[in-house]
């Protein structure tokens, strides 16, 4: 490996989030962008090709070193590392609305969702998957949410543009998202 | 939102068995979904729903399900019920602006539709990631308070003693009012540094230095580590200090 992909190797293991590119970037100053993404796609295709039991990952606009699937069960069985529990339900339609539509406020998500989401909203805000991104007009002027770069994490995407189009789903939404 | 609809009534005709299965309350995240799974199940076509029949099993299933008195249930309790008196309510033939009473109902069903396909995205997204481990953080163990000096009268003393010790002239009984220079000691403190990443106290402390050049020196470095210019370490009680110049202060 180059020196380079050798130096974003040892970042990426030292970090427990996604780096993102400009943050490896200020690893060595005189590596230019084209240099990193070389550098990445070397690393990337070093686990591959090799046959490592990681793999390199693109997450929300950075890079994360992750196990990968086949892994997780003996790892778990051991007792090593256990994996987070599952969104319910309420949680994913409640983030489903809010990745498509944000900013969107608790009374769209209720008209749309026909329930109350009070508490999915809070417990969603508290796992930091949402966040308060502004107020809307009129009465009260309500909370409006929208996704955190911990959203993007937890399903693994690289944008929310990953998700798929609106017109691409089977039927069309009554207001089309605002851009993402 | 509130609509003026009549309280739903409804009896169950006589003779209907009971139910033979119970489905877990968690199956059905709200009533759209609930009714959603009952359209699927009775195959009928979402844009021609046969409300009065959906009505019907809705009604029956919250009752199984125990959910008819979920506030968000019975307000679809009433919502269908209500559809389905508009519905049968007489309309002139070829009536143009007709207005189906279902529109509405269908419109939200379809966008509840879409947002469930959405999660299935989300979901079949989360469980790839939660099948795959990043390198665990082990958050680093908060450095446990200094312990409070507790040192007793004669370890003080021995300690004074020690220092004295170092001094060409024990004797404590001559007092003479000198001068402390601490800034000459600060400066001689920052030549060592700049020699040399670490020193010892010993170092900065020769054997038979006066008490003022000792108490200098410790001034000194006690403002150093003050200003961050150097940081001292004593491994262990009484051991020599160790000076090394500050990380922080080489950077600037």
């Amino acid at each position: 490996m180059t020196p380079l992909a050798k130096l974003l190797e040892a970042a990426l293991f030292a970090s427990a989030r996604p780096i993102p590119t400009e943050e490896l970037g200020a690893l060595d100053a005189h590596a230019s962008k084209a240099a990193l993404a070389a550098a990445l796609d070397e690393l990337r295709e070093h686990y591959d090709v090799d046959g490592h039991g990681v793999e390199l990952v693109e997450i929300g606009g950075g890079w994360q070193i992750l196990t990968r699937a086949e892994y997780t069960e003996a790892i778990e069985r051991a007792q090593l590392a256990s994996r987070p529990a599952r969104l319910s339900a309420a949680a994913l339609e409640t983030l489903a609305l809010i990745a498509y539509r944000q900013p969107l406020g608790r009374a769209e998500i209720e008209e749309i969702r026909g329930v109350s989401v009070g508490s999915v909203l809070k417990s969603l805000h508290e796992r930091g998957l949402i966040d308060v991104v502004g107020r809307g007009e009129g009465m009260g002027r309500p909370l409006h949410y929208g996704t955190t770069p911990i959203f993007l994490e937890y399903f693994a995407l690289r944008h929310l543009e990953e998700l798929p189009r609106s017109d691409e789903l089977a039927v069309a939404l009554r207001a089309e998202p605002r851009a993402l | 939102m509130i609509e003026t609809a009549p309280y739903p009534t409804y009896q169950p005709e006589a003779g209907m068995a009971p139910p033979s299965f119970v489905i877990e309350l968690t199956a059905f995240s709200g009533p759209l979904d609930l009714l959603l799974t009952l359209i699927r199940e009775e195959q009928v076509d979402i844009y021609d729903i046969p409300i009065a029949r959906v009505a019907q099993q809705f009604l029956l299933r919250i009752r199984t399900l125990q959910l008819n008195e979920a506030a968000d249930y019975l307000e679809m309790a009433a919502r269908l019920l209500r559809i389905k008196a508009q519905m049968l309510l007489p309309r002139t033939d070829g009536e143009e602006a007709w207005d189906d009473p279902r529109a509405e109902l269908v419109r939200r069903l379809l966008e509840y539709q879409q947002m469930r396909e959405v999660v299935d995205v989300l979901e079949r997204a989360g469980e790839e990631r939660r099948n795959r481990f990043a390198r665990a953080y082990v958050p680093l163990a908060p450095a446990p308070p200094e312990a409070p000096l507790a040192l007793s009268l004669s370890e003080l003393l021995a300690a004074v003693d020690r220092i004295l010790r170092l001094t060409r002239d024990p004797s404590i009984h001559d007092v003479i009012p000198r001068a402390i220079d601490v800034p000459g000691a600060i400066a001689v403190i920052r030549a060592l540094l700049a020699l040399r990443t670490r020193a010892r106290w010993t170092d900065l402390v020769q054997q038979g230095a006066e008490p003022w050049q000792v108490l200098s020196t410790l001034l000194g470095l006690l403002e150093m580590a003050k200003l961050g210019e150097c940081r001292c370490q004593q491994p262990r009680p009484f051991a020599n200090v160790e000076i090394t110049r500050d990380a922080a202060s080489e950077a600037a």
